[in-house]
């Protein structure tokens, strides 16, 4: 039984992913960090569902989903940021700062 | 096995979030999605693990690849690290977050809901890897599958309307 290295696995990269964004300026940077994170849950899901029935598998299947529709749109949004501000740091990217 | 995969996963995600460089960093992480692929086949759910490998290391992180490329960041400039107090705020939450996960694993799983061990692997190798997901995906999750393509949808709008030259 892998559960408890598993989830052990899980929690690890999660705090990786979690300290990547508090860490970097880069928003590209921060939003592969967000994928990790989000791979880290994935990892979870499967762990548990080993344990509980397949009904997880079937939920990573959604977070997949939601992770590309998410990949796609952020990415069309730093595209648009960097034509306006020429820079990706998100410490001169301000604009809803009023 | 799974802990060399373990360490090549987390030892990629290390690498990920201190290179310098954004084409380093995607590759690093790229190393972490295929470790997790490897993990996904150990714990039986082999059609996730490819699903793994075709959605994330495939298509995703070369669309991350392509905007990279085409912002051409590749040199990466001075280093975009936060300075010391952004680290050591990092850090600490960081330590927090993986004591409070580290509670969460160690606390046992509620016993009712438990299957006897080995359940999914026997149910895998009676029906086959892709029928035990799309079993329960194309019936209890019907209605959610239906939703992910609405999503899936604006998605697309979404994306082909920000990136417009003419905003």
């Amino acid at each position: 039984m892998l559960l408890g290295p598993a989830l052990a696995v899980s929690a690890i990269l999660f705090s990786l992913g979690v300290a990547g964004v508090l860490l970097r300026r880069n928003a590209i940077i921060i939003f592969m960090c967000v994928e990790l994170m989000l791979n880290a849950a994935n990892l979870a899901f499967v762990a548990l569902a080993q344990q509980l029935g397949p009904d997880g598998q079937v939920i990573v299947f959604f977070v997949m989903a939601v992770a590309a529709a998410e990949a796609a749109v952020g990415l069309a949004i730093v595209l648009a940021i960097y034509r306006h501000k020429q820079t990706l740091d998100i410490q001169n990217i301000n604009l809803l700062r009023g | 096995m799974f802990w060399l995969f373990a360490a090549l996963a987390i030892g990629g995600a290390l690498m990920c979030i201190t290179r310098r460089s954004p084409v380093a960093s995607a590759l690093w992480l790229v190393q972490t999605l295929f470790s997790l692929a490897a993990i996904f086949v150990l714990l039986d759910a082999q059609f996730i693990a490819a699903l793994q490998v075709m959605v994330y290391a495939g298509a995703i992180m070369v669309l991350f690849l392509f905007v990279i490329m085409l912002l051409n960041l590749g040199r990466g400039s001075a280093t975009d690290m936060r300075g010391w107090t952004g680290r050591l705020v990092a850090l600490a939450l960081g330590l927090l977050l993986v004591t409070e996960l580290w509670v969460l694993v160690r606390s046992p799983l509620a016993g009712p809901l438990q299957l006897p061990a080995g359940t999914l692997s026997r149910v895998t190798q009676e029906q086959g890897v892709v029928a035990v997901i799309s079993d329960s995906l194309f019936r209890t999750y019907l209605v959610p599958f239906e939703v992910t393509s609405v999503l899936l949808l604006a998605a697309i709008v979404g994306a082909v309307v920000l990136a417009k030259r003419r905003l």
